[in-house]
């Protein structure tokens, strides 16, 4: 039988036997002043490798599971608000501003037909809304919204361009003459709030109304100029002040993502 | 005792002022510039870190007894990151709009040294209920900071409030420029000098010699 141990309350002395000792041998302190130590309960060894391999791998499992019920069970919320982000983002370039909850409604009605171009300008394979427009533009195609607005039919083309801090993606259409800019709209990830991030505000996008892509029948895009400059040979929108190179990756967009159209925006119809 | 007893109102009000993470300890200095450069995500974003800090706190306080000694930096980064992903993914799915305006801000959460060091400094030693006090109050008073700091730079910076315009029309006519320099992040590290100065001469007892 293992001793028990006793610890003095007043001097801290520790006896060690079956009982406590009558009196403490130090200060004298009777036997109601002793109490007994408990052996520390055996339990994990917190410190050794085993434990904290086995805690970090239960962990992590656990970690990886919650966060995967997670995404799965958002996923279909998250993919309905992306697809209305889009939606919203392709109707303001018509200039048509809808709550996330009326785009898809208001999509449905107002576009009548969505396809992909390639270089030539014919029609291809693919659905040109799921299409991601990047990946789309580097196999040479490019999706095209058709929008019958006011009984009017307007040409949607998708942008996508860099910025100073990441990418920059829009829409832009154009009236049936497939020459006149009808509306834009552009988006961005990360530019600067109240510099670059601009570009995202109608003050700008609504600049490019009525401009014209083509002068004199050859592809001349639209330039982003600093306020108050001008350009000769091609029209051109003030940039933002304080916004130059977020103002340079749009006129760089525009002209880049706008080419691979121009043989669609050449063909009659 | 009770559940706001001195002790606990101290660890809830105490990271407001006198121990203000921001102005005091110097943490989250980082975020607080990246972010309040508009009043509105610097308020979304003090919400945020108040949340994840008080959950995190609670969470590890919970498990401290468990956590092996020599990877307890990682345990906590892990429920810290598992806690912003969880935050991150509920926004995009039912705040759309809000999470597109914070866009990585909401990531950058994870690395705010304020959890770390709330987490470290407090959590693996006290029971859950301080915890969170302690976790609401110095989330609190970042977001104070960073409230201030948005003000400020939002105002002066872009003549606006919540994006509403304060600055009268006439004011611009009779010459007055906002000031672009607000905007950018080396203004946000003078306001936040400012903010500190007005302080620290308010409270003697912080003042180093």
């Amino acid at each position: 039988m293992a001793t028990k141990k006793f610890k003095c309350k007043v001097c801290g002395y520790v006896h060690e036997g079956d009982k406590a000792p009558d009196v403490c041998p130090i200060c004298a302190a009777p036997a109601s002043e002793f109490e007994e130590i408990k052996p520390e309960k055996k339990g994990l060894d917190r410190d050794s490798n085993v434990y904290t391999v086995v805690y970090a791998a239960v962990m992590v499992v656990l970690v990886a599971v919650l966060l995967a019920f997670t995404s799965q069970s958002l996923r279909s919320y998250q993919q309905k608000n992306e697809e209305n982000d889009k939606r919203q983002q392709i109707l303001r370039s018509i200039n048509i501003v809808v709550s996330s909850n009326e785009a898809e409604a208001k999509y449905n009605d107002l576009i009548k037909e969505a396809f992909l171009v390639n270089e030539n300008g014919e029609k291809v394979e693919g659905d040109a809304f799921a299409a991601d427009v990047v990946k789309a533009a580097s196999e040479h195609k490019y999706p095209v919204f058709v929008a019958n607005v006011d009984g009017q039919t307007k040409y949607i083309m998708a942008l996508h361009g860099a910025g100073l801090w990441g990418p920059l993606w829009g829409y832009i259409s154009v009236d049936g003459d497939k020459n006149t800019v009808y509306g834009a709209d552009f988006s961005h990830q990360g530019e600067t709030p109240g510099l670059g991030a601009e570009i995202a505000k109608p003050a700008f996008s609504g600049e490019f109304k009525g401009k014209k892509l083509f002068m004199d029948g050859t592809f001349k895009s639209i330039a982003v100029v600093k306020p108050g400059k001008s350009v000769a040979g091609q029209d051109y929108v003030d940039g933002i002040s304080g916004g130059t190179i977020t103002s340079k990756g749009v006129d760089a967009m525009l002209f880049n993502s706008l080419s691979g159209y121009v043989k669609f925006l050449t063909s009659q119809n | 005792m009770g559940l706001l007893s001195n002790k606990n109102k101290e660890v809830l009000l105490g990271p407001l002022s006198a121990n203000n993470p921001v102005v005091v300890q110097m943490l989250g200095i980082c975020s607080a510039l990246a972010v309040t450069s508009k009043l509105e995500p610097a308020i979304v974003m003090g919400i945020s870190v108040t949340a994840v800090v008080a959950f995190a706190n609670v969470i590890i306080s919970l498990i401290r007894n468990t956590i092996p000694n020599r990877i307890r930096i990682i345990v906590q980064l892990v429920v810290v990151a598992a806690l912003v992903t969880i935050v991150s993914e509920v926004l995009k799915a039912f705040a759309y709009d809000v999470n597109k305006q914070l866009s990585v801000f909401v990531g950058l959460i994870i690395t705010n040294c304020i959890l770390m060091g709330r987490l470290e400094a407090f959590a693996l030693g006290n029971g859950p209920w301080e915890s969170f006090l302690d976790g609401i109050g110095n989330g609190l008073g970042y977001a104070l900071i960073l409230i201030i700091v948005g003000f400020f730079r939002e105002l002066l910076g872009s003549g606006t409030l919540l994006g509403f315009q304060v600055i009268p029309e006439a004011f611009y006519k009779l010459g007055y420029v906002n000031n672009g320099l607000m905007i950018l992040p080396p203004m946000a590290l003078i306001v936040i000098a400012v903010i500190i100065w007005v302080h620290r001469s308010r409270n003697k007892e912080l003042q180093e010699n």
